[in-house]
C-alpha cells in the first residue's frame, strides 16, 4: 500500500454565501420577516386561506347544496370531513408566520378531492358534466396552491431569489464581535468561497468569489447602515453581475453572556451557467452553508485559528477530510452539476 | 513514521504514515513515548461506531516529548516532557471558561454531523470518528496536537511514564464518575465494570471518602484488583443477583450513587442480555444498556446515576419511571480531562495513587493489533495494554 499525506489545502474552489442577492430600494432596514410581509405569494396564501374556511364551512353546513353542485350524491360525513379538513388548513394558512406546510396540506387535500372526483365520474353517469366542471376548477386550484407552496418554502423567492438567515452565540462582547465583523478584508477567512474582499471607498467595497470551474463573480457593495456595535447592513450596487443584500446584528447575550450574531441575507443568481452553479451551491439548504461560515467566524474569534485536519497523516491514499466538510461536499455537488450542465450543453451544440 | 490504523472491523495494521506537522498556529508535534489502548477503542475495533474512514489513526491516550510547536503556542517548547488529554479544547468558548473542556465549541471541524445526530456537537477528539473530528490519533510514533497550549501538562521529572500516562484520559474519567457522585461521608458507591476505567472510579471514589466501594464485574482477575488495590467488596454478575446482593449488603437502602463504567457493549446473563444482543446486531439498536437500567433500578432513591460509559446512538426500555419517581440525579459526559490534569497530576505526585497498578500488558507499538484482541478478549487476564514506539520489544 502506497501512503501519501493527506494533503487538501487549496482543493476549496468557491462558495459563496453573500454573494448573490437582491435589495429592494424602498427599505432602509432588511429582514427576511419583512420581506415575506408584503410579496404577492402571501396575499395569495391569505385569498387560499380564505377560501378553504368558506369551501370548507359549506361542505359541513349544507352538504346537500354542495353535493348538487358537484352532481355526486349527498354524503353528509365524507363532506364533514373534507369540510374540517379545509377549515383546518385554511385556519393554518391564515394564522402561522410562515404558511408553507398549511398551504402544502391543502396540496394534499387537492390530491384526495381530485381522486374522490374521479371516482364520481365513474359511477355517475347522469351529473358527468357538472362533475367534469368541478374537477377542472380542482385542477385549477390545485396549480394555485401548488405555486403558492413552492414560493413560500423554505429559502426560495418568487423571482428564483433565495433567501435565510442564521444565528450563532459568540463568547466575547459585541463591541469585539462588531469590530472583527467591521473589518471585510477577514471575511475570506471564515467564507471560504470568497477570494478577496477590498475596501475601495468610504462605505464601498469590492467583491470577488470564486465560482465554479475557475470562474470569478465580482461585483461592488455599499454599506448602507452602520451602528457601531448593534448592525451592519449593506447591498450590491445598481448594475452588479449578482444582486445581492443582508443584515448582520449583533445582540448583547442575556446577562452579559457573550453576543448572540444574527445574519441576514438575500442574494438572487445570475442569469446564464454561473448562476445556475451558484443556485445548485446554495439551493436545498442555504442556511447550512451560512451557519459554516458564523462557525468558523466564531472559531476565528474565539480560538483564534480555524482548526482543520487538512494535512494530517492517515493510512490511506486520499484524504477523507473533505468528505465530512459540509462545505466541499457542497461544493463537489455545485461543481459536479455544473459539469454536467456544461457536457450536455456542449453536446446539444455539436 | 508507524502508527496504529483502523481498515474496518477486527482489522488494525501498524504501518508506515507520513510524519505529522504543525497544520494551526496553536498546534504541537509530540514524539510518543508511551501511549495506551482504551476500552472506548474497543467499540471502534468492534465497527459499532459510524463514520470511522479505513487508515483513521487510532488513539487517545499518549504522552511524550515536544519536537515542534506552532507560532501561537506560548507555554510549551520542544523538549517539554507531556501528556496530552484525549478532548480537544480551545480554552476560550463559553464550555472550556466553564472548565466543561469536552464541550468545546471549536475543536470539531465535522461539528454539523455531530449536530445532527445529538443536537449539540461536542469537543472533537484523538483518533474517534469523523463524527468527532477525524483527529490523527497517538497510537503512533508522533502525533499533531491542536491547541496544545490547554491540551496538555508538562511531567516533572521523578515521574515513569506509566505512573502519569493515564491523566490523558482513565484516570480523571474515573475519577470524574466519582466526583459526580457528590460522595458523603458513610456513602456507599457501586461500581459496574471494573476494566480500567471502574478501576480508577474505584480508587477514586476511595480518594473522594466513600465509606464502602462495591465492585461489580465476572473476571475474578478484575475483582481481585478492585479489591487489592482499593478495598472494595465485589460481586461477580454471573454468580450472584446483583439487585439482591446490593439490597441485602446495604439494608434494602441501594447503593447512595451507582457508576455505569461499562457503558454500550455490556454483557449480562439470560434473556435481557440476548434481547439487546440481538436488537444491536439488528441495528435496531445502537447501544446494549443492559448496565444502564440496572444501575437505574439498584438506585437509592433520591440518588446519583453517573456514567462514564460510552454510549452511541438510541436506546431501548431505559426505565424512566424508576427515574423519575425515584427521584434519581443523572450525571455523566465525555471527560473534562483539561480540568482534572493538574489536581490529578498532583495526587500522584504526593503518592496518594500510582496509576500504574492497572497496567497488565507492555507490547511494541507494532503489536497493537494483538494488543487488541487481547484486550477484547480479555486473554490472559488482560486489564490494560500500554504500548511503547520505536522498540521491537518492551518490558
Amino acid at each position: 500500500m502506497t501512503m501519501y499525506p493527506t494533503s487538501e489545502s487549496g482543493r476549496r474552489f468557491s462558495e459563496s454565501s453573500l454573494s448573490v442577492q437582491r435589495w429592494r430600494e424602498d427599505r432602509d432596514g432588511f429582514s427576511p420577516q419583512a420581506l415575506f410581509q408584503d410579496i404577492d405569494e402571501e396575499s395569495m396564501a391569505r385569498f387560499l386561506g380564505w377560501f378553504s374556511i368558506g369551501l370548507g364551512a359549506a361542505e359541513v353546513f349544507a352538504p346537500g347544496a354542495v353535493a348538487r353542485l358537484l352532481g355526486v350524491k349527498k354524503r353528509s360525513a365524507l363532506f364533514g370531513f373534507l369540510g374540517i379538513r379545509e377549515i383546518t388548513s385554511g385556519i393554518g394558512i391564515l394564522t402561522q408566520r410562515r404558511p408553507a406546510s398549511w398551504l402544502w396540506s391543502r396540496v394534499g387535500g387537492d390530491m384526495m378531492d381530485l381522486s374522490l372526483l374521479a371516482l364520481a365520474l365513474a359511477s355517475n353517469r347522469r351529473t358527468r358534466g357538472r362533475i367534469a366542471a368541478a374537477t377542472a376548477a380542482v385542477v385549477g386550484v390545485t396549480a394555485l396552491d401548488l405555486l403558492c407552496s413552492e414560493q413560500l418554502s423554505d429559502g426560495v423567492g418568487r423571482d428564483g431569489s433565495i433567501r435565510t438567515g442564521k444565528s450563532m452565540h459568540v463568547n466575547r462582547s459585541p463591541e469585539e464581535v462588531y469590530n472583527f465583523w467591521k473589518n471585510y478584508e477577514n471575511f475570506p477567512r471564515f467564507m471560504y468561497y470568497l477570494e478577496s474582499v477590498k475596501v475601495t471607498g468610504d462605505q464601498r467595497s469590492h467583491w470577488v468569489v470564486k465560482a465554479p470551474a475557475g470562474m470569478k463573480v465580482e461585483w461592488d457593495a455599499e454599506t448602507v447602515q452602520d451602528i457601531p456595535n448593534e448592525r451592519i447592513a449593506w447591498r450590491s450596487l445598481e448594475g452588479s453581475t449578482v444582486t445581492n443584500s443582508g443584515e448582520v446584528r449583533f445582540e448583547r447575550g442575556p446577562g452579559g453572556r457573550g453576543t448572540i450574531v444574527r445574519v441576514a441575507v438575500e442574494y438572487r443568481p445570475p442569469a446564464g451557467p454561473i448562476g445556475a452553479a451558484i443556485a445548485k451551491l446554495f439551493g436545498r439548504e442555504p442556511g447550512q452553508l451560512i451557519k459554516e461560515d458564523l462557525r468558523r467566524f466564531k472559531q476565528l474569534i474565539e480560538a483564534g485559528e480555524v482548526i482543520t485536519t487538512e494535512g494530517q497523516p492517515a493510512g490511506r491514499a486520499r484524504s477523507t477530510s473533505l468528505k465530512y466538510d459540509i462545505t466541499s461536499r457542497r461544493n463537489a455537488y455545485a461543481k459536479n452539476a455544473f459539469e454536467k450542465d456544461e457536457a450536455s450543453q456542449k453536446e446539444e451544440r455539436l | 513514521m508507524k502508527a496504529n490504523c483502523w481498515y474496518g472491523k477486527h482489522d488494525l495494521q501498524v504501518t508506515q504514515v507520513p510524519d505529522p506537522k504543525i497544520i494551526n498556529r496553536r498546534d504541537a508535534v509530540v514524539k510518543i513515548t508511551l501511549t495506551a489502548i482504551c476500552g472506548s477503542d474497543l467499540h471502534l475495533y468492534n465497527g459499532l461506531i459510524p463514520t470511522m474512514e479505513k487508515g483513521d489513526i487510532l488513539g487517545h491516550e499518549f504522552m511524550g516529548e515536544i519536537v515542534e510547536v506552532g507560532p501561537e503556542v506560548k507555554n510549551r517548547r520542544s523538549g517539554d516532557r507531556v501528556v496530552v488529554g484525549f478532548p480537544i479544547s480551545c480554552g476560550n468558548c463559553f464550555f472550556c471558561q466553564k472548565q466543561m473542556f469536552s464541550l468545546c465549541e471549536n475543536s470539531n471541524p465535522n461539528a454539523w454531523i455531530a449536530q445532527k445526530l445529538m443536537g449539540h456537537s461536542p469537543a472533537g477528539l484523538f483518533g474517534y470518528t469523523h463524527m468527532l473530528g477525524g483527529f490523527a490519533g497517538g497510537q503512533a510514533e508522533y502525533a499533531r496536537v491542536p491547541f496544545a497550549d490547554v491540551g496538555t501538562i508538562k511531567i516533572p521529572d521523578g515521574l515513569s511514564d506509566e505512573q502519569v500516562l493515564f491523566i490523558s484520559d482513565i484516570f480523571p474519567t474515573g475519577y470524574m464518575a466519582a466526583e459526580n457522585c457528590n460522595i458523603q461521608p458513610g456513602d456507599t458507591i457501586a461500581v459496574w465494570g471494573c476494566g480500567p476505567v471502574g478501576q480508577f472510579a474505584i480508587a477514586s471514589a476511595r480518594l473522594l471518602g466513600a465509606e464502602r466501594v462495591v465492585a461489580i464485574d465476572r473476571f475474578p482477575e478484575r475483582l481481585r484488583m478492585a479489591h487489592s488495590k482499593s478495598g472494595a467488596e465485589t460481586i461477580n454478575y454471573e454468580e450472584t443477583d446483583v439487585y439482591e446482593t446490593l439490597m441485602e449488603m446495604t439494608g434494602g437502602l441501594g447503593p447512595d450513587a451507582c457508576i455505569d463504567a461499562v457503558g454500550m457493549e455490556a454483557h449480562m446473563p439470560g434473556i435481557a442480555g440476548a434481547y439487546d444482543r440481538v436488537k444491536q446486531a439488528m441495528m435496531m439498536e445502537t447501544d446494549r444498556p443492559m448496565v444502564l437500567r440496572q444501575v437505574i433500578l439498584a438506585c437509592r432513591k433520591g440518588g446519583t446515576v453517573s456514567i462514564p460509559g460510552v454510549y452511541g446512538g438510541f436506546d431501548d426500555k431505559i426505565p424512566l419511571g424508576a427515574l423519575m419517581n425515584k427521584a434519581l440525579t443523572i450525571k455523566t459526559g465525555q471527560t473534562h480531562v483539561q480540568r482534572y490534569m493538574k489536581p490529578l497530576l498532583e495526587r500522584v505526585q504526593k503518592g496518594e495513587i500510582d496509576p500504574s497498578f492497572v497496567v497488565t500488558h507492555r507490547l511494541a507499538l507494532e503489536a497493537a493489533p494483538e494488543g487488541y484482541e487481547m484486550f477484547l478478549n480479555k486473554q490472559d487476564e488482560c486489564i490494560k495494554v500500554v504500548l511503547k514506539p520505536g522498540m521491537t520489544t518492551y518490558h
